[in-house]
């Protein structure tokens, strides 16, 4: 990265920058929806970028499922101190205590789908016009087909079906009072890219990426950490895995992956061979075949 | 930097229904190893759920519910795949009927495009029209990529045949880089590797070929264009523009010149995602430091000082038109140009291209897909250049005001030139060079620049007619009108004018010549100065009235011809000319004693003796509108 300007890498930053700066400069009230997750590790690094010397001009909000490895927290504190940006937090809790989200039930259980009635709240209420995310198209078939600039009517849909065309690097970011976008800088990354990037410009990652002993339960192909939300079902029992994270979110759908990878150059060579996607650990998408699409159109992220 | 470095091809891939596009990309992604083992899984449950034989590689790329409902692909799709020697960004164009808009927003980053043929069927309509859009969106390099050769017994006449065709077809455009190659996406021949059965090909494998064509030397290097994006402020002592390098480089301590302000200054500092650096190139992001404490801002422009983009108001583009509304000339528009947002009209469609046989044909609008050649104003100048010579300042798309939907997506040939500009500046002597560069004179304040502060365009509104016709009732109705909403107004009259300009002139024909001269002078002045300027003068000779004319361009001069009978005139005899003329008192009365040469083919006019004045006011306020000198539709109150 240093010297090499002409890499995949540097136009993917470039152009990542480059939709930053627009949401700075054609939103009135941007937010960076903050996870914890490698992907947002990374927005930050790059907002930072963007515009130095000064600082992230936007601040970083997370919607707290509640169910988060505390790894996870530690890291985005020290993250947000580090950069000196500001961090807003929303809890899904929250909403279900005012009554506006419904707990799952089952084994199956997740407070992930919840997040969107906190994330719409907190839309409005702090009356956001771009929420930043770190999503990528190469993530999910319906993410292939989103935009940098996806519009949200003001109910927080999406309509794939009715897309602005988006052409060269001209960003159109116009809209009604109430509605608001959803801007995905990292669009054209690739999970390869995004950890050939973290490796380049050193990025510090919480541990969960990275091997080592924790307890988890398989259940259908997808092993889940021990956790106080998860119940073990008739048969089932925890057992002692050397294992690391490809995604990080919910503690209750992220699935594990057997690993040994202990650097970042053994992450990345684990990635290279993997036959599996990132996504394939997430239990949330196998619900349905569409079941990211259908999230999103709900305002998922 | 780690191990992967690599640089980034993006293309494109076109082709119709069944030409197997999408069996490509499946065979492109599986043979580089890019589809993994859940997606294939996911896709043979698909596959099975659809009614489908086999594996449908389509579906892999058909993400959404009601694509895989209705079996097209609706909207481009990104899929990525990559080599040690590069990584690519393939968008993932439908091929069914409703195509452009979406090759469009595909073709539009795209370094190369990959134009299936189908060997069994030759060069249909479809292959033409993706070669035309692939040449009108300038992507520098294209691949022919002859399919299905296995179902034509590998026949290299066959394929030489569609060669030659597409060759002759494509020498009407504007495409440098062509290569043909014969593949079977079906059985990966040619594809990721050589294969044996076409021992008669020489030249590479796709995927070779897109592993190697030389992109690097597609970047325009050499104009200097920073749209600035962002104003960065961090404390009291810097103030830096960021924003991306469209074209061209720029180092520290260089001479640069910000538009639309035309202040120079100098480069004092540049900041990269790598940190301070003493030089910026094409595709960085910066932020740039300047010696003087110069207003810039978000949408301005910052260019070397020797090397500048065309300035103006008015583009001549080709336009996609991707909206199922039709275009309407004249509806209000917002225009995204580099960073630069401005409201807009298209004000002229020139033709429209049947992108089948590349005729020109008569048309009023354009229509949902449809390409054409269209005149656009703009109500602040942009700063651009020929799209052919710089696609990041050569491109804009439209927004609709009033949906905020984008609508369309243009591609700059070049400024407006009416012939009256051409003529002004040859009568002036002024240089018109044949180079874009040097168009722009930045030390002077330029009158598009006033006009875009003004929001209207200046204009010169001669009213002729008799004494006592009611011009100078009729001209401040409309100043009183113009003034409301906003515009930059000077009204001239006789009588003001020969209390002081002309007092030294009297009634003879040579001094109401050189009183017109003057006048005419007069309004050309506050036509540069942005003005709407109003002349009342009688000024009764075609002669003069002709050449105050010729002092503002074509189109911007507009004689309103105040047509009142004689004998009404003299009843009203505001003035008590006509009774004193009567008692002998003034001789060379106008009408009485005096010839007037009522105008031949005036841009408006007014019979006085018929309508009243509000009437005739808005008529005036109506033609400023439709000659497009006022934003066209709801007048706008300005604070």
């Amino acid at each position: 990265m240093k010297d090499d300007r002409t890499s995949h890498l540097a136009q993917l930053e470039a152009e990542a920058i480059f939709v930053m700066r627009e949401v700075a400069a054609q939103f009135e009230r941007p937010v960076l929806l903050f996870s914890g997750g490698k992907d947002s590790i990374v927005m930050v690094h790059v907002a930072s970028k963007a515009f130095a010397p000064g600082r992230i001009p936007f601040p970083l909000l997370h919607i707290d499922t509640g169910h988060n490895f505390a790894e996870t927290l530690r890291f985005r504190d020290a993250l947000v101190g580090r950069v000196g940006a500001e961090l807003l937090v929303r809890y899904v809790q929250d909403s279900i205590d005012a009554g506006r989200a419904v707990e799952e039930k089952g084994p199956d259980a997740s407070r992930n789908v919840l997040q969107i009635v906190t994330l719409l709240d907190a839309i409005e209420e702090l009356k956001i016009d771009a929420a930043l995310g770190g999503g990528r198209r190469d993530e999910e078939k319906a993410r292939a087909k989103e935009r940098f600039f996806s519009h949200r009517d003001r109910f927080g849909q999406w309509d794939p079906k009715n897309q602005r065309p988006e052409l060269w690097s001209l960003y159109n970011g116009a809209k009604a009072p109430g509605e608001h976008f959803r801007v995905f800088p990292l669009s054209n990354w690739t999970e390869m890219d995004v950890w050939q990037y973290v490796a380049a410009e050193e990025i510090p990652i919480p541990s969960l990426y990275f091997a080592h002993q924790r307890e988890v339960v398989e259940r259908d192909g997808t092993l889940l950490a021990r956790s106080p939300w998860i119940s073990l079902l008739d048969g089932e029992a925890y057992e002692n895995r050397t294992i690391r994270f490809r995604t990080i979110g919910d503690a209750t759908c992220t699935g594990a992956v057997v690993s040994a990878a202990g650097s970042l150059e053994e992450v990345i060579a684990e990635v290279a061979a993997a036959r599996v996607t990132e996504r394939g650990g997430r239990h949330d998408d196998r619900r349905s075949e569409s079941a990211m699409e259908d999230r999103k159109r709900q305002g998922y992220f | 930097m780690a191990a992967g470095a690599s640089d980034l091809l993006r293309f494109t891939t076109a082709g119709s229904v069944d030409d197997g596009k999408s069996t490509l990309i499946g065979r492109l992604l599986y043979d580089t190893k890019s589809i993994f083992e859940d997606q294939l899984e996911a896709l043979e449950g698909a596959s099975r759920r659809s009614g489908e034989d086999g594996l449908n590689l389509a579906l892999l790329t058909d993400g959404l519910r009601a694509e895989r409902e209705q079996k097209i692909t609706i909207d481009v799709a990104y899929r990525y795949f990559a080599t040690p020697r590069r990584k690519f960004i393939i968008a993932d164009t439908p091929g069914h009927e409703q195509y452009t808009r979406n090759m469009v927003t595909g073709a539009s980053t795209a370094h190369l495009a990959v134009v299936l043929v189908d060997a069994r069927k030759g060069v249909l309509t479809q292959s033409r029209r993706h070669a035309f859009i692939s040449s009108l969106l300038g992507i520098p390099h294209m691949v022919v990529a002859v399919n299905k050769m296995d179902l034509v017994d590998w026949s290299m006449d066959a394929f030489d045949e569609i060669a030659d065709e597409f060759r002759s077809f494509a020498a009407k455009l504007n495409v440098r880089d062509i290569v043909f190659i014969p593949i079977s996406a079906l059985e990966g021949d040619n594809v990721a590797r050589r294969s044996e059965r076409t021992d008669w090909y020489q030249g590479p494998s796709l995927l070779h070929h897109l592993e190697s064509v030389n992109i690097s030397a597609d970047r325009n290097l050499v104009d200097f264009r920073f749209p600035v994006q962002y104003v960065i402020r961090p404390h009291q002592d810097f103030r830096g523009f960021a924003g991306e390098v469209a074209s061209g480089t720029i180092s520290v301590g260089e001479e640069v010149v910000a538009l639309p302000s035309g202040r120079a200054t100098r480069v004092t500092q540049i900041h990269s995602a790598r940190g301070p650096v003493e030089e910026g190139l094409a595709g960085d992001p910066l932020v740039i430091g300047l010696a003087d404490d110069i207003d810039v801002s978000r949408g301005d422009m910052i260019v070397r000082r020797r090397n500048l983009p065309q300035v103006g108001r008015r583009m001549e583009a080709m336009l996609c038109w991707m909206s199922e509304t039709p275009l309407e000339v004249g509806r209000p528009l917002l225009v995204r140009h580099t960073t630069r947002a401005a409201r807009a009209y298209v004000t002229n469609v020139l033709y429209r291209i049947d992108v089948d046989t590349l005729h020109r044909e008569d048309a009023q609008t354009l229509a949902l897909n449809e390409i054409g050649r269209v005149e656009v104003e703009t109500a602040d100048p942009v700063f651009f250049d020929p799209y052919r010579v710089n696609r990041s300042t050569g491109a804009f798309v439209l927004v609709d005001a009033f949906t905020n939907t984008t609508v369309g997506a243009g591609m700059i040939r070049g400024g407006v030139q009416t012939p009256g500009d051409l003529a002004r500046a040859d009568a002036e002597g002024a240089e018109r060079p044949a180079s874009p560069d040097v168009r722009w004179e930045p030390e002077a304040l330029a009158r598009e620049e006033r006009e875009a502060r003004n929001g209207h365009r200046a204009a010169v509104v001669w009213f002729t007619g008799l004494s006592g016709s009611g011009k100078s009732t009729l001209a401040r109705a409309v100043e009183r009108r113009l003034y409301d909403i906003g515009c930059s107004t000077m009204l001239l009259d006789g009588d003001r004018v020969r209390h002081g300009l002309s007092g030294d002139l009297a009634f003879s024909p040579e001094d109401r010549t050189e009183n017109i001269r003057r006048v005419g002078e007069v309004a050309r002045l506050f036509f540069e100065q942005g003005s709407i300027a109003l002349c009342t003068f009688l000024s009764p000779y075609a002669r003069d009235r002709d050449r105050a004319r010729s002092l503002v361009p074509d189109g911007r001069f507009f004689e309103v011809y105040v047509r009142c009978d004689i004998e009404e005139c003299r009843r009203r005899d505001s003035k008590g000319l006509y009774e004193r003329a009567e008692r002998g008192e003034i001789t060379g009365l106008t009408g009485v004693t005096a010839p007037y040469e009522e105008p031949v083919s005036p841009e408006l006019l007014a019979p006085s003796d018929d309508l009243g004045v509000d009437e005739l006011a808005e008529r005036v306020v109506a033609m400023l509108r439709s000659a497009g000198i006022l934003p066209a539709g709801a007048p706008e109150a300005r604070p």
